[in-house]
């Protein structure tokens, strides 16, 4: 079960291997070019020699996570964030620490301990350690070095109305998707590249669409659900069962509108529901496939994920078997003339 | 001069919030066609025109782009949400009214606030007149946007429009285009999209172009209204030669060509200092290995209101700095 697969696997931006692996694997009993990039990029691809508009799609197999920065006397891991985590979900999680995983959880003071005032605000991450039970610091350094990274440990598991929850579907369902369109054969030139970095600054799209010279560009994401209490139907950002969902626009790229009409035209075709983020906050890979060398006209296109950036995250199966549906039959759409190349 | 108020009333008023400048790329392709060697659109929307020298390539920028707003929402009731294109402020907003490619008109409202509460474009909405969904959604879809819905008004020596920025800067390079004779330096004339959310259209024109020297044409604040920010820019005192702003410090050379240019032509220019703030050139002149830049600007009251002032011989001074840069030799750096 690749969804399963991808998610378990760990891979903190800067740290992408194990995800790289498990796509390689996917992907290897099919007839692809695959390479990794001096970034770390796994770019996978179909007809680069022949002619036909220069397809690029993103996924990034970076979660955000903690790298350690400090072991104390007592044998306890001080960490920082690697990329957007709120502190307030760290408290009493399970974590992987490092290659060997070690099992560590995110500690704090009992609740029986606190001062009446400390109830009341979150913890601060600087004071926040992972206990690994080791006996003191010469103890915790013959298994850990500063630098190591730490995952969540969460299971993928399907639940209740055809949902699943797990680790990081920003963006390994996006990677998981991006797989499954990659198996398809097309007639265009397509490189599906599992990017890096994306956490921290979109770092890896950059570099790989300068290498691939793309006329148009897609990015698959797990985007912010937000369908859940009683937000204010204007600031719900995407539904959880309502179709992959189109982004005009975020904080780092406007996509190009007739791709967003060719994708909305393709859903219907298809019969495949599909829905508008209407939020624009955030950034995804477009941003900086949009803006390499002359320009590249993007578009994003997301399966909406709930509780992004916390140590668990729900996605309705439904929503990602109607993105691949409709990510292929947009492709097929593009090498057919249906987006115009300038 | 009135054929110059006449060119500005058109540009500016054009619709054209970012990521929607088709119709005023090719308002400006109709004006500049007959006095260029080639013109194009690219993949982005820029639109690129080139007046062919012998000397050096030069990239000139003016952004079409004007601020504004997309629908993410449509209520039962048929009033709508936004998010911003640009930078809004919700107070300026609020009363004013707006204008949508299909020429739906609507006004800014806000929901009740308590007491003490600060308004924010997720408390507003647009109304267009229209009692349900249904009936908003035959003139309005999700992600169509608006810029504001004001006439340009002629106060004599100065002018009030919406879209002043950068607009007003359009003007300036098509009347450079339209009277530049036997340029020195190969001209590029770059009308960029997407100014306003992050410098985009420059950044991957400027790639395209490969330019020696960059120039980019906007509008800036000024220092000379009541209580005022503390900037030494006023209306009418001519084009500024900037010296900084967030995006971008500008090559010394160029600076020194622009002054010693204006000194000699005799037209009158002020020095530019602007603490807040980006320009085209923020992105141009980082391009590939880099790429010597400066910036001219045109001073401009209430910047990013529906009411832009400029003064419009300020506006005639640049066209002439704009073109006597174009036929003198650009220094070597």
């Amino acid at each position: 079960m690749l969804l399963k697969r991808i998610t378990e696997a760990a891979g903190v931006a800067g740290d992408e291997y194990e995800v790289r692996a498990v796509i390689r694997d996917e992907l290897a009993g099919y007839s692809l070019k695959m390479k990794t990039d001096m970034l770390g990029n796994l770019i996978v691809s179909q007809n680069e020699e022949k002619p036909g508009p220069r397809i690029m799609l993103a996924a990034h197999m970076d979660e955000i996570g903690l790298m350690i920065v400090q072991i104390d006397n007592t044998g306890l891991l001080y960490f920082k964030a690697v990329g957007g985590i709120d502190p307030r979900v760290l408290v009493a999680k399970v974590v992987r620490v490092g290659k060997k995983k070690l099992p560590g959880v995110i500690g704090a003071k009992a609740i029986h301990l606190q001062r009446p005032e400390e109830r009341l605000v979150p913890i601060p991450l600087e004071s926040l350690y992972i206990d690994i039970g080791a006996k003191n610091k010469e103890d915790a350094e013959k298994v850990v070095s500063i630098g190591d990274y730490a995952v969540f440990d969460t299971e993928y598991e399907t639940f209740g109305d055809g949902f699943a929850k797990g680790k990081s579907f920003d963006d390994r369902v996006g990677c998981a998707v991006l797989a499954e369109v990659m198996k398809e054969t097309y007639h265009a030139p397509v490189y599906g590249v599992f990017t890096v970095s994306e956490e921290i600054g979109l770092r890896g799209a950059g570099v790989a669409a300068y290498a691939i010279d793309p006329q148009v560009a897609i990015s698959l994401e797990g985007t912010t659900a937000h369908d859940v209490t009683d937000v204010e139907d204007h600031l719900v950002s995407t539904r959880c069962g309502a179709g992959p969902s189109l982004t005009f626009m975020d904080n780092s790229v406007i996509s190009d509108r007739k791709l967003i009409q060719l994708a909305a035209k393709t859903a219907e075709t298809l019969g495949i529901p599909y829905q508008y983020k209407n939020t624009a906050t955030g950034g995804n890979d477009s941003g900086k496939m949009n803006q390499t060398r002359a320009g590249v006209p993007t578009i994003e296109i997301a399966v909406p994920t709930r509780y992004c950036h916390s140590p668990i995250s729900v996605i309705h199966l439904e929503d990602y078997n109607n993105t691949i549906q409709l990510v292929k039959a947009l492709i097929h759409a593009i090498e057919t003339g249906g987006f115009e190349i300038k | 001069m009135m054929e110059l108020k006449t060119l500005t009333k058109k540009i500016v008023t054009a619709y054209g919030p970012t990521g929607l400048e088709t119709n005023v790329a090719h308002i400006i392709m109709d004006e500049i066609k007959p006095f260029v060697d080639s013109v194009r659109i690219d993949a982005l929307g820029n639109v690129i025109a080139v007046k062919n020298g012998t000397g050096p390539k030069v990239m000139l920028a003016a952004h079409m782009d004007e601020i504004g707003i997309m629908v993410t929402h449509i209520d039962e009731n048929g009033f709508l949400r936004f998010t911003n294109l640009g930078g809004l402020n919700p107070y300026v907003l609020l009363g004013t009214r707006c204008i949508f490619g299909n020429g739906t008109r609507g006004v800014y409202g806000a929901e009740k606030l308590e007491v003490g509460e600060s308004l924010t474009l997720a408390k507003m909405y647009v109304d267009i007149g229209a009692t349900s969904r249904a009936e908003a959604m035959e003139k309005v879809q999700i992600g169509d946007c608006a810029g504001a819905d004001y006439e340009c008004i002629d106060l004599g020596k100065r002018m009030v429009s919406k879209a002043m920025d950068d607009r007003i800067a359009c003007v300036v390079l098509i009347e450079t285009i339209k009277q530049l004779k036997n340029p020195a330096a190969e001209c590029h004339f770059v009308f960029t999209v997407q100014e306003e959310v992050g410098l985009r259209g420059a950044r991957t024109s400027a790639y395209a172009v490969d330019p020696d020297y960059g120039i980019a044409i906007d509008v800036t604040r000024t220092g000379d209204t009541p209580k005022g920010i503390t900037m030494e820019v006023s209306l009418g005192k001519g084009p500024t030669v900037k010296v900084r702003d967030s995006s971008v410090l500008c090559h010394p050379a160029m600076i020194q060509y622009m002054k010693d240019v204006a000194n000699k032509e005799g037209i009158p220019y002020q020095m530019e200092v602007l603490e807040a703030g980006g320009t085209d050139s923020g992105a141009i002149h980082l391009t590939k290995s880099g790429v010597p830049s400066g910036v001219m600007s045109i001073a401009c009251r209430y910047i990013h209101t529906p009411s832009e002032m400029v003064d419009m011989d300020d506006v005639a001074n640049g066209i002439k700095l704009m073109i006597a840069l174009l036929q003198n030799t650009f220094p070597k750096v």
